[in-house]
């Protein structure tokens, strides 16, 4: 490499790396209690749990879970209703003054055995609420999200900038290898490029899928627009449906379509997910791969008949695929904690670049010059 | 090639390693579970064990 293009790499480097590193930490330190979402919820208890019953119990119909959340918000209407993989016992019911509500939203989770409400989970305050909201968009809604995209994709370059530079530090020398009997500098700059180079391949998964989640309402609005309208369109000019037919009927038609998979979730006419016609039925498959994806069935909300029943754009899929490689939710604790680990060491190579730019100035710099002048041989 | 490999042979193995837990773990459970956990489990080793090691630097200067 020519001191030419070593300059620029290393110019690349400093400043993708500069201009992302304090919104990179706000990700990653807000990320890591995300990680263990599900256990922080049972802990603090917002985590709705539903009673035994025995196995087999019958389920009640979806238009008493919808009356039984009604009964808690009668002013508001129906928006999504869904479950959590691998448990059935539990409907979650969103609800807002409007189909189309973005603020103000509110959810009932319904036992879907007895019909009871359980509870109504917190949609918009609490610890974890805030600390979602921070790192998906800093408060500050779409234009937030975006911004953090754009913030991941510096980080992108910052890694592969950082990996062509690994080289002219670590050439000649042992890899693992950390100067601890220097300065403090030489020893976190040895540890920064030893950090960085084993968490490469995670910090450029979980980032570039981090990246791809702020796209997924773009995603979405671009299914809506175009696949759905063409596949509706002759539902075209008629006016919205304002009382929907019995979900249950909808959702047995879609399930009757689709017998081999399990409802993810349901988006009632207006919302995000489906038309001002359709119930969005969103069903998923019953396998560890198949499980995270969605196929959805629309389903007339007047007549409750199945309309069409189509496999969603890969663009869909692509981002359905990347939201576990984000989330780290796919393997159990174990992964959980390897997520983790592996966050708190993306930390440490943000803080030690950080470190390294101040100290620019001091003793670092000789050895910096020493090693490139190796590399430059 | 030699310095190549010296340099690049374990970041590229890490990096494989993790990719493979990386997806193993994402198409299956059971099994491939354990696939994600030892492909996640070889760079937070690596991390740990050349990290927090003490000594034993001087001699690759």
């Amino acid at each position: 490499m020519s001191a030419r293009t070593l300059r620029a790499w290393s110019w690349l480097h400093k400043w993708s790396s500069l201009a992302s590193t304090v919104f990179l930490l706000v990700l990653c330190v807000t990320g890591l209690p995300l990680v263990f979402h599900h256990e922080i919820g049972r802990w603090l208890g917002t985590q709705v749990i539903a009673p035994t019953l025995p196995a087999g119990t019958p389920r009640v119909t979806l238009d008493r879970v919808m009356a039984a959340a009604k009964a808690r918000f009668p002013a508001k209407v129906g928006m999504y209703v869904s479950q959590e993989p691998g448990d059935d016992t539990i409907w979650y019911v969103t609800m807002g003054d409007a189909p189309s509500s973005t603020t103000d939203l509110k959810q009932v989770a319904v036992d879907a055995r007895t019909g009871a409400a359980l509870a109504e989970p917190a949609l918009d305050r609490g610890l974890m609420f805030v600390l979602r909201e921070i790192h998906v968009d800093l408060f500050a809604g779409a234009w937030g999200k975006l911004f953090l995209g754009f913030m991941g994709l510096l980080m992108l370059v910052a890694i592969v900038s950082g990996v062509v530079l690994y080289a002219p530090f670590m050439r000649k020398r042992r890899f693992g290898d950390v100067r601890r009997d220097r300065s403090p500098r030489v020893k976190w700059l040895d540890l920064h490029n030893l950090l960085g180079i084993v968490s490469l391949t995670w910090a450029i998964v979980v980032g570039a899928t981090g990246v791809v989640n702020t796209w997924a309402d773009l995603v979405i609005g671009h299914w809506r627009d175009h696949q759905m309208a063409t596949l509706l369109a002759h539902y075209r000019g008629q006016p919205p449906v304002t009382f929907p037919g019995s979900l249950e009927t909808a959702v047995a038609n879609a399930r009757a379509r689709e017998p081999d998979m399990t409802i993810a979730f349901i988006a009632f006419p207006g919302t995000s997910f489906s038309s001002a016609h359709h119930y969005g039925v969103f069903l998923r498959g019953r396998t560890a791969l198949t499980g995270r994806l969605v196929h959805p069935v629309l389903v007339d909300a007047a007549t409750g008949e199945v309309t069409t029943s189509a496999a969603p754009p890969w663009t869909l899929t692509a981002l359905l695929l990347s939201q576990p490689l984000h989330f780290g939710d796919f393997g159990g604790l174990p992964l959980q904690w390897l997520w983790a680990a592996l966050d708190v060491i993306t930390i440490v190579v943000l803080g030690s670049g950080l470190y390294l730019w101040l100290g620019r100035r001091g003793p670092v710099r000789q050895v910096l010059a020493a090693d490139l002048r190796r590399a430059g041989r | 090639m030699k310095a190549s490999w010296s340099l690049w042979g374990w970041p590229l193995v890490i990096a494989v390693v993790s990719a493979l837990g990386l997806v193993g773990g994402l198409v299956g459970d059971g099994g491939w579970d354990w696939l994600g956990w030892i492909g996640l489990g070889v760079p937070c080793g690596a991390a740990a064990w050349f990290g927090l090691r003490r000594g034993r630097a001087r001699d690759a200067r």
